[in-house]
């Protein structure tokens, strides 16, 4: 279940932008109307030239492209229990800065996320605070301690739409293979944290020429691949359904690519990070690039946007994981894993994907929100009638990552400095302003528009 | 040179400049009156994270035969056991307006981010695994007190635990920078899979170790090896990679940074012989340690004269 809090809506005619909709057929100039948060209609440019302008902000969408609103099924929100990192207002409010119209928020927050109670009280929290739509998981096993289930089909039925120890594996075979038999009863699709963790070891970065020349433990990508075939086979058999959340090494592509070959129901997602930066970005011993799965090498990224190409990964997830400033002012083997993600999501995966690999725009729009599916929805549409999730985005701009700040409550991106391309500059949620960017600003003035 | 954080930070030149104005102190350290007036009226404080003595004792020697002060600041007895953070700690410090913080921790690069709070110059006696570079500096004087000054060409072997080694990260980087072939040998449970990148050569076997001039023994952690899975147990590893006499050329030095395990990593036929040179590298640190203090502060205050000259 995706909720929002319920905002007043904007009625908004955007004339002459670019749309870009595969699921839809669009990838043309076209006028796109929006009313009473839903889209009313999409037709081509100049088609509501004669449209009477009254009670609505018209917008010249002449050097932008509008794509249907993005989805994240992978994000760190902190709530309950950790405002000081984000709160759903928050990070709510930096996935409407990336383009996002729905999150799915992980369940290892304080407490976690596994009790009918603490789920009930989380939904309504985002009723008042979420201005974009966003859905829970909750755990597989209690206190994400890898020992026993949660009480899965009670969560689902309040509306988890994924289950999930992420920040963690599930260590235990037989525990694994029994949320696997459970899904028969519950349906939801298990994502998973894959890191076999006798292999990481307490490794706070990858293991290469960086970590042996800093001393520093590492992660080798044997710990996140070996776990993926073991939980593949135990899919297979089971005949369950699984997602290999953020993953990072080559070798765990070929053990995707293995196990589909086998016929396991078997998705994974990369994330922006992995993409662009490898474990180079760690050697200044930046706390920024310290996550989990960590920034492997040239090799595997490589490898990963290859993945991206020829459609082994089904989408694109950011892992967004805020922390305090203080936390992250700590030496690097101390700091917590995570970097943000939303802010960025766009502009990097445009900048690497589509401006250096060649990859077609439509296609990362899709991937930008085909994790949708993964959690059985389908994803935002540029198509009358539908809710209007949609945004746009100003492709020509380039920027530097943090010149303004962010929108997120926290600043750990490790992207920080980067030069980017494309800039969201307005998000509409249901028909609600979730972003508006400040240059942007002045030409959404309606007075001046009409 | 503001800091000693890295070797990687440092050109030749500003080797040689180090072991030269070693070699001018270590004629101090030969006076009945062991003291000079350097750094008289500068503070030095030391903020160790870790237990250590040798390391420690050797920074406050040099310290003092510099005529500066020093304050000592330990991890245990102070308000770190209370949850202080590492920021809030160096904060506090620098209140008192040191002019050299020595930093040893647990953490590869603590020091760098202890410079990012305070104005002094910070002088790192160990980061984790990472680096060491005063030990570096100082085994690399002691090489060239056996050898002569030019190393171009010459050959050192690291033997033992090097994935937890800074001394053996810091030495490998100070070889390579001076011209010398590095070789690292020891059981491949203990030599990390791409340690090759930091210019040296890697072997398991001892056999080619007469090669060497110099043999570089590191400390066993031995507490902690058969139980990480790491060895099978102490006599496998001393049968493999011990360095005894029946290894060594009796032309060859030997090293080793301390404290020895008699018996495990060396023979202590081999700590006991001439060969070994494990008290000239005590030593050798007290001046080395001078040097990098003399070089970080009395430069520093010829910078702020020649600014009061300009201003005035």
């Amino acid at each position: 279940m995706i909720v929002r809090a319920s905002l007043p809506t904007t009625d908004v005619l955007v004339r002459g932008v670019h749309a870009v909709d595969v699921r839809a057929g669009l990838d043309g100039p076209a006028d796109v109307l929006v009313r009473d948060g839903r889209i009313e209609a999409i037709v081509p440019a100049g088609g509501h030239d004669s449209i009477d302008t009254a009670g609505l902000t018209v917008i010249d969408g002449s050097g932008l492209h509008c794509f249907p609103g993005f989805f994240d099924p992978h994000v760190h929100l902190r709530t309950p229990g950790q405002g000081y990192k984000e709160t759903l207002a928050t990070g709510t409010a930096s996935g409407a800065a990336g383009g996002f119209t729905a999150l799915v928020a992980m369940p290892n927050t304080n407490p976690v996320v596994d009790s009918p109670s603490v789920f009930g009280a989380l939904l309504e929290t985002a009723r008042q605070e979420a201005v974009i739509g966003v859905g829970f998981t909750a755990c597989i096993t209690k206190g994400m301690k890898g020992a026993e289930l949660t009480e899965m089909a009670a969560l689902k039925g309040l509306g988890a739409v994924a289950f999930t120890d992420d920040g963690l594996p599930v260590n235990d075979a037989h525990i694994f293979r029994m949320a696997c038999r459970y899904q028969q009863l519950v349906g939801s699709v298990l994502m998973l944290h894959e890191e076999e963790s006798s292999l990481s070891g307490g490794g706070s970065m990858n293991e290469g020429a960086v970590s042996a020349a800093l001393g520093v433990s590492g992660q080798p990508n044997i710990a996140e691949s070996t776990l993926i075939a073991r939980d593949a086979a135990i899919a297979l058999y089971e005949d369950a359904r699984i997602h290999v959340q953020h993953i990072s090494a080559s070798e765990s592509l070929d053990a995707v690519r293995t196990a589909r070959e086998r016929g396991t129901k078997i998705t994974c997602e990369a994330s922006p990070h992995h993409l662009l930066l490898t474990d180079e970005a760690c050697r200044t011993l930046n706390t920024n690039c310290k996550m989990n799965p960590p920034l492997r090498t040239e090799t595997d990224r490589q490898a990963l946007i290859a993945a991206v190409l020829d459609g082994t990964i089904d989408c694109i997830a950011t892992d967004h994981a805020p922390h305090s400033r203080d936390e992250k002012a700590l030496p690097f083997e101390e700091a917590p894993f995570g970097s943000t993600g939303l802010e960025t999501s766009f502009a990097a995966t445009y900048t690497e994907l589509v401006l250096n690999h060649g990859l077609e725009l439509s296609r990362l729009v899709e991937l930008l929100g085909s994790g949708a599916y993964l959690v059985d929805l389908e994803p935002p549409k540029l198509v009358a009638g539908e809710p209007a999730d949609l945004c746009l985005v100003d492709l020509n701009r380039r920027w530097i990552v943090g010149e303004h700040g962010y929108v997120s409550k926290s600043a750990n991106s490790p992207f920080e400095g980067m030069e980017l391309q494309g800039k969201v500059v307005l998000t509409l949620s249901h028909g609600a302003v979730a972003h508006r960017d400040p240059v942007f600003d002045s030409t959404f003035d309606p007075a001046q528009a009409r | 040179m503001k800091h000693l954080i890295s070797i990687d930070e440092l050109g030749r030149d500003d080797v040689e400049l180090l072991l030269e104005r070693a070699a001018s102190f270590s004629e101090v350290a030969n006076r009945e009156i062991k003291k000079v007036p350097a750094l008289r009226g500068r503070t030095v404080l030391t903020l160790f994270y870790e237990a250590s003595t040798r390391t420690r004792s050797s920074f406050e020697l040099a310290a003092k035969r510099l005529s500066a002060d020093i304050v000592s600041f330990s991890a245990g007895g102070s308000s770190v056991e209370k949850g202080e953070s590492l920021k809030d700690t160096v904060l506090t410090l620098a209140a008192h307006s040191p002019d050299a913080i020595v930093v040893r921790a647990p953490w590869a690069g603590t020091p760098q981010l202890v410079s990012q709070w305070t104005d002094a110059a910070i002088v790192n006696a160990g980061d984790g695994k990472r680096e060491h570079p005063t030990q570096a500096l100082l085994d690399l004087f002691t090489m060239r007190q056996q050898l002569g000054a030019d190393l171009e060409g010459r050959s050192v072997w690291i033997v033992g635990d090097v994935a937890h080694s800074r001394v053996a990260r810091s030495l490998i980087r100070i070889l390579v920078l001076t011209g010398v072939h590095v070789t690292v040998c020891g059981p491949p449970t203990l030599i990390p899979k791409d340690i090759a990148a930091l210019g040296c050569d890697v072997t398991f076997d001892m056999s080619g170790i007469h090669d060497a001039d110099v043999v570089y023994t590191l400390r066993l952690q031995h507490e902690r090896m058969t139980a990480a899975g790491l060895l099978p147990s102490l006599g496998e590893y001393a049968a493999q990679y011990q360095v005894n006499s029946a290894r060594l050329s009796p032309n060859q030095g030997v090293m080793h940074p301390g404290p020895v395990n008699r018996g495990v990593e060396m023979s202590g036929e081999v700590v006991d012989s001439p060969q070994a040179v494990i008290t000239m590298q005590v030593k050798a640190g007290v001046v080395v340690r001078m040097a990098v203090l003399y070089e970080l502060l009395a430069g520093a205050r010829s910078d702020v004269a020649a600014k009061e000259r300009i201003h005035a």
